[in-house]
């Protein structure tokens, strides 16, 4: 009789520095014994082995966004493309996690800052480029345009041995998924086991962060309850121009930072009002996130989160901005 | 078939007996006729509510008549349970009967807009 496998000790997501997003290397901690086992077995029910990635989390580029608070325009998102494009290994995937664009009432002035995200966002010599929507692009015309340009709002694709899960959390123009997704989810992710690594990425919360600034998915609970069963669940988020972290149960939650304007802590502030631009520090915010996992048993749980300020070598107005980080190793 | 409605006629006796009971229960809010229950109008337009502030007694049931002048907006207040939806040329109505005092801001929470994100109002709750 085999001895039981500890299905929490074979997955684990590192980070790397990055200028602004973030970096998430995706790394078996083991190969051999049990571990190794279950990665083989896995592999077999994902289509491929679990092999060491990266990938880079981005978010909020509300391209078509003009101040105030923030005259940057796309300025932070041209920043983080050059960055991902300097890091020493190109990651496989960059997963953007809505708010591509900023929203207007006119409908070709919104294709138009489609098609400059898409300008943009394609200068990234990365594997690929995987989004979700925000209700910037989503909510007023319930996705249409999105579908038109950039396909699907919700899908899922297995990447060496990961299972990504892609939410549409807006569309309907109310923070909620819906039953007709939930009822796609179940049926996604029903042929896999309960140890499979899964990340989820989506634009709101799937829990109820701060439901008076929206911060929230009203039919967040029944999607984690869905996900509940699964043992290795990361979930990643936008929306929200902040960092955060949470945990529910085998879920882990992480916001990215927004690539335009930040918004305060709700629990320090009565009202939601973007953090004022600041001349001497326009990417103020908008900084580095560095995940590290913490050593020891490697798991979803081992990580460790350090912010990296930023530091401006040069600007003036809206052009010449450069970054220079503190960390002299990156 | 027999079996069948002899169950229907216990269900509905059941349901007669638990009626007055449903009444009693602390949560459910107090029925009043219509003549005593305070209507307040209620106007969103885009991306704010007309009045923005509202005044109620705590255990107060008050009917509250939500009108749109433009587009779809949403009306919602976790703690109150509140999450309505209000379509222009109808009138979404709520009865409400607050159980506990406090501010409570309510949002449209149905994307409406570039400035959507700060429409909101207040519900005190004295």
């Amino acid at each position: 009789m085999s001895k039981p496998i500890d299905r929490r000790v074979f997955f684990k997501i590192a980070g790397h520095s990055l200028g602004i997003g973030v970096l998430y290397s995706v790394l078996p901690t083991a190969a051999r014994g049990e571990a190794g086992e279950m990665l083989r077995w896995l592999g077999g029910k994902n289509g491929e082995a679990m092999t060491p990635f990266s990938f880079v989390q981005l978010s909020d580029a509300h391209v078509g966004f003009n101040g105030p608070p923030d005259p940057l325009g796309t300025k932070a998102f041209e920043r983080a493309v050059e960055m991902v494009n300097a890091l020493p290994t190109a990651p496989d995937l960059v997963l953007f996690t809505g708010d591509l664009t900023h929203d207007t009432e006119d409908k070709d002035v919104h294709a138009q800052r489609m098609k400059q995200f898409l300008e943009i966002s394609g200068r990234m010599k990365v594997g690929k480029v995987m989004y979700v929507p925000g209700e910037h692009d989503a909510g007023l015309d319930g996705g249409q345009m999105y579908r038109e340009m950039l396909g699907h709002t919700y899908y899922s694709f297995d990447h060496r041995g990961i299972h990504f899960v892609a939410l549409d959390n807006v569309s309907r123009a109310k923070p909620e998924v819906g039953a007709e997704q939930l009822a796609w989810l179940k049926t996604d992710l029903a042929r896999f086991p309960k140890s499979a690594p899964i990340v989820v990425f989506t634009h709101r919360p799937l829990f109820d962060l701060k439901p008076e600034w929206e911060w929230f998915t009203s039919d967040g609970d029944d999607v984690m309850n869905v996900l509940a069963p699964y043992e290795n669940v990361t979930v990643l988020y936008g929306h929200i121009h902040r960092d955060h972290e949470h945990e529910m149960g085998h879920s882990h939650h992480y916001a990215a930072r927004s690539l335009i304007f930040a918004f305060p802590d709700p629990e320090k502030v009565a009202d939601k009002k973007p953090i004022p631009f600041d001349k001497d520090h326009p990417f103020r915010n908008l900084g580095i996130r560095v995940v590290n996992e913490k050593g020891g048993a490697a798991s979803a749980e081992s990580l460790t989160v350090q912010d990296v300020e930023l530091t401006v070598r040069e600007f003036s107005g809206i052009n010449g901005v450069q970054q220079l980080l503190k960390d002299p190793s990156l | 078939m027999q079996t069948q409605k002899k169950f229907s006629s216990i269900s509905v006796l059941g349901l007669v007996l638990l009626m007055p009971m449903l009444s009693l229960a602390g949560d459910a809010p107090k029925k009043a006729p219509d003549a005593e229950v305070r209507v307040i109008e209620i106007t969103a337009k885009r991306f704010a509510f007309s009045p923005d502030v509202i005044r109620l007694k705590k255990d107060e049931t008050v009917r509250i008549r939500l009108h749109s002048e433009d587009v779809t907006h949403g009306f919602f207040m976790r703690a109150l349970k509140i999450d309505s939806q209000i379509e222009p040329g109808k009138v979404t109505e709520i009865v409400l009967t607050p159980q506990a005092a406090g501010t409570y801001t309510t949002i449209c929470d149905h994307f409406c807009g570039v400035n959507h994100g700060n429409m909101k109002m207040t519900i005190v709750v004295e």
